[in-house]
């Protein structure tokens, strides 16, 4: 008898394991960010609407915001500007802009083309400030609480589903905390 | 027919060849000293590209793999270890980004199982053998019986 239990134990505990393992797997591609629970990287970067001012993170202190990685090379970035729109109406949180290795002429003529939905975008011309940010493909966005630390990633265009179910309720809820 | 073909061509075809190899190579970096340039690539090799995922920095042609090797040879040219750089790295793409994974509490078990696998099969053998080496001797002794 003890001689088919053990195996089958073990079988049945191997199956646990990786059901566990599949359920938690996140989605192919998307790759969890270290920077959740951590504060967000220090920035100061030329602003797109006037060069000669700068878009700071410190200035962010104090307030949640949205931090949305952009490009008008990005073809999902097109995808999900018009949510965008919808979140900067919303007028729950402002919305920071990361223009990643972009013309800011391109850049200028895509947001008067298609609104703006940013309160501030800051350009990142070499790219540096989105390794800070771990950034390895746009959209990325990230939502940063006033503690100024990184709560929740959202990799890929931001959707309706994504504000309401992901994004909103953590602004929302009162104080907790990371 | 092929071997009447010119030595002019098959020179030429494998001068042509090479020189592909020549420009298509993704990465040219050059560090001043030999060193360095010996870290940085092992480095880069090291290093995962997180846009194709299953390339190396050095191997892969994207820009954000070129933009991380210049990271890689600003901080090497700054004289830091090849452990700061990948710490560096890791904290900003995690730990996924090494190609050789870090040992870590969250992956201990990992590490772990194949000791406590060898552990296991040591004491099943063990057990299977001792029980073995008991039957043979009861097998011995009815038959030194019968047979004497």
């Amino acid at each position: 008898m003890n001689r088919f239990l053990l195996p089958l134990g073990i079988f049945l505990l191997l199956v646990v394991v990786l059901a566990i393992g599949i359920k938690h797997s996140p989605d192919k591609g998307t790759i969890a960010s270290p920077l959740l629970g951590k504060p967000a990287p220090q920035f100061a970067l030329p602003s797109l609407a006037d060069p000669s001012r700068q878009v700071r993170s410190q200035d962010l202190k104090g307030r949640w915001y949205l931090f949305n990685v952009w490009g008008t090379w990005c073809g999902e970035c097109r995808a999900e500007h018009a949510t965008l729109l919808q979140v900067s109406r919303a007028g729950v949180l402002p919305v920071i802009g990361l223009d990643w290795k972009d013309s800011d002429e391109e850049a200028r003529a895509w947001l008067s083309q298609l609104g703006n939905p940013y309160q501030a975008v800051a350009v990142d011309r070499n790219g540096r400030t989105a390794i800070d940010w771990g950034v390895y493909g746009a959209p990325e966005t990230f939502l940063v609480n006033p503690q100024g630390v990184v709560v929740y990633k959202h990799i890929g265009a931001v959707t309706l589903a994504t504000w309401t179910h992901e994004i909103l309720p953590r602004v929302t809820a009162p104080a907790t905390g990371s | 027919m092929s071997r009447r073909g010119p030595a002019c061509l098959r020179w030429g075809v494998t001068v042509a060849l090479w020189l592909c190899g020549l420009v298509w190579a993704v990465d040219t970096t050059q560090l001043p000293d030999p060193a360095l340039q010996a870290r940085y690539e092992v480095l880069t090799h090291e290093l995962r590209c997180m846009q194709c995922q299953n390339e190396s920095l050095a191997d892969s042609p994207v820009d954000l793999a070129a933009d991380l090797r210049r990271e890689v040879r600003d901080q090497l040219l700054a004289g830091k270890s090849d452990a700061q750089i990948r710490a560096w790295m890791a904290a900003r793409y995690g730990d996924f980004i090494l190609f050789r994974p870090r040992f870590s509490l969250r992956n201990a078990w990992l590490w772990g199982a194949p000791a406590v696998l060898l552990l296991v099969g040591v004491i099943v053998a063990w057990r299977v053998v001792r029980e073995r080496t008991a039957l043979l001797a009861d097998d011995h002794e009815p038959l030194d019986e019968d047979g004497g």
